[in-house]
């Protein structure tokens, strides 16, 4: 804004107008500064607490001594302790973890993020195809209906939800965490605005060439909207691996087919290993589990951000 | 390549290539428009029925129905119970007092309490917060990449990873990160317990709802405002260069502008902030309870079951209104009347505010 010409009656108010917008300049950057510093210090004491010795750490804390923090002790020891097989508990004696680490609950997430992906974005192309290019009677209607439950919260569904995973006897399976979730209205809706958007003459000529229906989905639809496709699935993903409430509901225990393979997801898994050792040596090793699960969305964010940026900001533009 | 997927029937095996092509062209019999619409909805329609749609009802009925209890051998749904109970004989009373319960249940007003203040405090913090961060960004050139990137990162973290990380900074410890710079930058002597609720060292000081409620409003914030100012930006990128320059040459003042062009055409992305801002606060629970956890030293935390309320409720705990809802849920998962009746409640006051902020938004929101 300030570059644009602005005209003044003398040198001395058009100095005065620079002095200002200097000083608007500082007090905005002062702004941005002390609320990116806000931001960016949970992360800051993510990494130190993660690389600090333990025991180093537990020392910093008991005593508020900055030295302990210093950089002879650092290292991926708290690291090894989150994948190791045993634990600590509050009495000092070494409990086996049971198949709970965090390489089970890496694998769970894993196969849920990949199965439920698959799932939603497969029911998602197809119903946004039938909404956005065919025609039959009420689709209006049924896309009214559909968006209607975006407005529904969530937790009414879940309530009944729960009592069918509990008597179809799917509870600690993995059915109960992907194909509960197995459809996305949202992702319909937002694909269906991509598909809307591809001419309708491709369609025509695709027609005059012999192509099907579903070919026309296959050859022309999804190549033209993969991007919007890459973000529902980067994003389908992110949801599995940030998924909390409901996994805690039905899958908190151990695997119904295997009982020594234990069916948290990471964020579950996460909290599981807060509670398992409240001492304060843990304190760092837990600051580890929680860099261990957060590093996989950065790594995500640094190299799809174009992607995941386009897909929440879409949202917020359609609401 | 013919794509021969919807010519299901009808397509004779020719053995020519090139012939085949030509004929199949003919004489396909594709299905016609309606029939592989209504054949591509299936699965989403399977799942959306099974899931979405038939919940919806069901809670509607285990809400409305009166002493509703599953019994053993009536198969798997609650409308399967319904009407074998109707067939055993059974007789169901429709009526509130699922509602009534709900609502004669000290904890679930207190949670609604709860989650009123927090949406109070909460949503116009963020949502000014977030719009001044916006509007900032929107103005400088140096830097801008950089700060959006950073004001980007906390919707790519993992809410419960970040609320245990918060739990921690704000422990008691003397190490406690937020104590110790209260120490250092404000000299603040005593370090505040924010989140425990007993003391295990003589003379501690025991933290109160309000430590509590500072904290995790903080969270709520650094939590929520990436998303809206994402929002906010794009919404501001389309905001047309001419106004501002317009406004600038009739002498227009830095906040004459803002406060009557951009906020005026900014105006849709903020109603859709503060509608989905308000619905999602309602319906908080996660970041509440992450931040908790570890606050309570308790061994029954071990494979993360839903925060108890204390019994004498010393602690004063902020359980919101989601959350006493799944607290109900578990412990009577038999007969979940009550804890339907709480979520048609919760909808309702959703549906309340969502309607008030239409009704005012028709004056005040310029498409």
């Amino acid at each position: 804004m300030a570059e644009h010409a602005t005209y003044f009656a003398d040198e001395k108010s058009r100095k005065a107008y620079l002095a200002k917008q200097i000083v608007l300049k500082v007090l905005v950057y002062l702004f941005l500064t002390i609320f990116a510093l806000f931001l960016v210090a949970p992360f800051v004491l993510m990494v130190v607490g993660s690389f600090v010795n333990a025991e180093n750490f537990y020392q910093f804390s008991e005593n508020a001594d900055f030295k302990q923090l210093g950089f002879q002790n650092w290292g991926f020891s708290n690291y090894k302790e989150v994948f190791n097989d045993t634990y600590i508990d509050n009495f000092g004696n070494i409990q086996p973890k049971k198949g709970n680490n965090f390489g089970v609950f890496f694998l769970n997430t894993f196969i849920v993020a990949i199965g439920s992906t698959t799932v939603t974005v497969v029911t998602a192309v197809l119903a946004a195809f039938a909404f956005a290019r065919l025609q039959f009677k009420g689709r209006e209607a049924l896309f009214a209906l559909l968006l209607a439950t975006m407005m529904i919260p969530g937790e009414m569904m879940v309530i009944t939800n729960f009592m069918v995973v509990r008597k179809l006897q799917w509870t600690n399976t993995f059915a109960a965490l992907i194909l509960v979730h197995g459809v996305s209205v949202f992702y319909v809706f937002y694909l269906r605005q991509t598909f809307q958007q591809i001419p309708n003459e491709l369609y025509l000529a695709a027609k005059v060439d012999g192509v099907g229906d579903l070919g026309y989905l296959w050859k022309v639809m999804i190549p033209i909207a993969m991007p919007t496709i890459t973000t529902i699935i980067i994003l389908s993903m992110m949801g599995s691996w940030n998924s909390y409430v409901w996994p805690n509901l039905v899958a908190s225990g151990s695997w119904r087919l295997n009982s020594k393979h234990s069916m948290l997801l990471v964020s579950n898994g996460l909290r599981s290993l807060f509670g398992q050792n409240t001492s304060g040596t843990m304190e760092a090793i837990k600051i580890a589990g929680a860099m261990v699960i957060s590093l996989p969305l950065f790594l995500v964010f640094i190299f799809f951000r174009k992607y995941i940026m386009r897909g929440v900001s879409r949202s917020g533009i359609k609401g | 390549m013919v794509a021969t997927e919807n010519s299901i029937q009808g397509t004779e095996t020719v053995f020519d290539p090139m012939k085949a092509k030509l004929i199949s062209k003919r004489r396909r019999v594709s299905l016609p428009q309606w029939a592989v619409a209504w054949l591509v909805l299936i699965p989403a329609l399977i799942f959306i029925s099974m899931f979405m749609l038939y919940p919806i009802i069901n809670t509607f009925l285990y809400a409305f129905i009166q002493n509703f209890k599953y019994e053993k051998g009536a198969g798997s749904f609650a409308l399967g119970q319904f009407f074998t109970g109707i067939s055993r004989g059974k007789v169901f009373t429709f009526g509130l007092s699922n509602f009534k319960l709900a609502l004669s249940n000290e904890t679930f007003i207190y949670s609604i309490g709860n989650t009123a203040i927090l949406v109070i405090v909460e949503v116009p913090l963020t949502i000014t917060v977030s719009l001044l961060i916006a509007t900032f960004l929107n103005n400088i050139k140096v830097l801008k990449g950089f700060y959006q990137t950073i004001f980007f990162l906390p919707y790519v973290t993992n809410t419960i990873a970040l609320g245990l990380i918060f739990n921690l900074a704000f422990s008691y410890s003397p190490g406690g990160f937020i104590n110790v710079f209260l120490n250092k930058v404000f000299g603040v002597k005593d370090p505040i317990n924010w989140l425990q609720s007993d003391a295990y060292k003589p003379g501690m000081m025991v933290s109160t709802k309000f430590t509590q409620g500072v904290v995790i409003v903080l969270y709520s914030l650094w939590n929520g405002i990436a998303f809206k100012i994402l929002v906010f930006m794009s919404g501001l990128a389309t905001i047309d260069s001419q106004y501002y320059n317009a406004a600038k040459i009739d002498g227009a003042s830095n906040f004459t502008i803002w406060r009557r062009i951009t906020l005026p055409l900014l105006s849709p992305q903020i109603l859709y902030i503060t509608i989905t801002s308000f619905i999602g606060a309602f319906k908080m629970y996660t970041g509440v309870m992450a931040v908790y956890q570890g606050a309570e030293s308790n061994q029954s935390y071990y494979f993360g079951s839903i925060p108890e309320l204390p019994a004498d409720r010393d602690g004063e705990a902020w359980i919101p209104i989601v959350g006493w809802i799944y607290r109900e849920l578990e412990h009577n998962y038999d007969a979940p009347g009550i804890a339907s009746a709480a979520s048609l409640i919760l909808l309702a006051i959703i549906m309340v505010i969502t309607a008030a902020q239409f009704a005012v938004s028709k004056k005040r929101v310029h498409y």
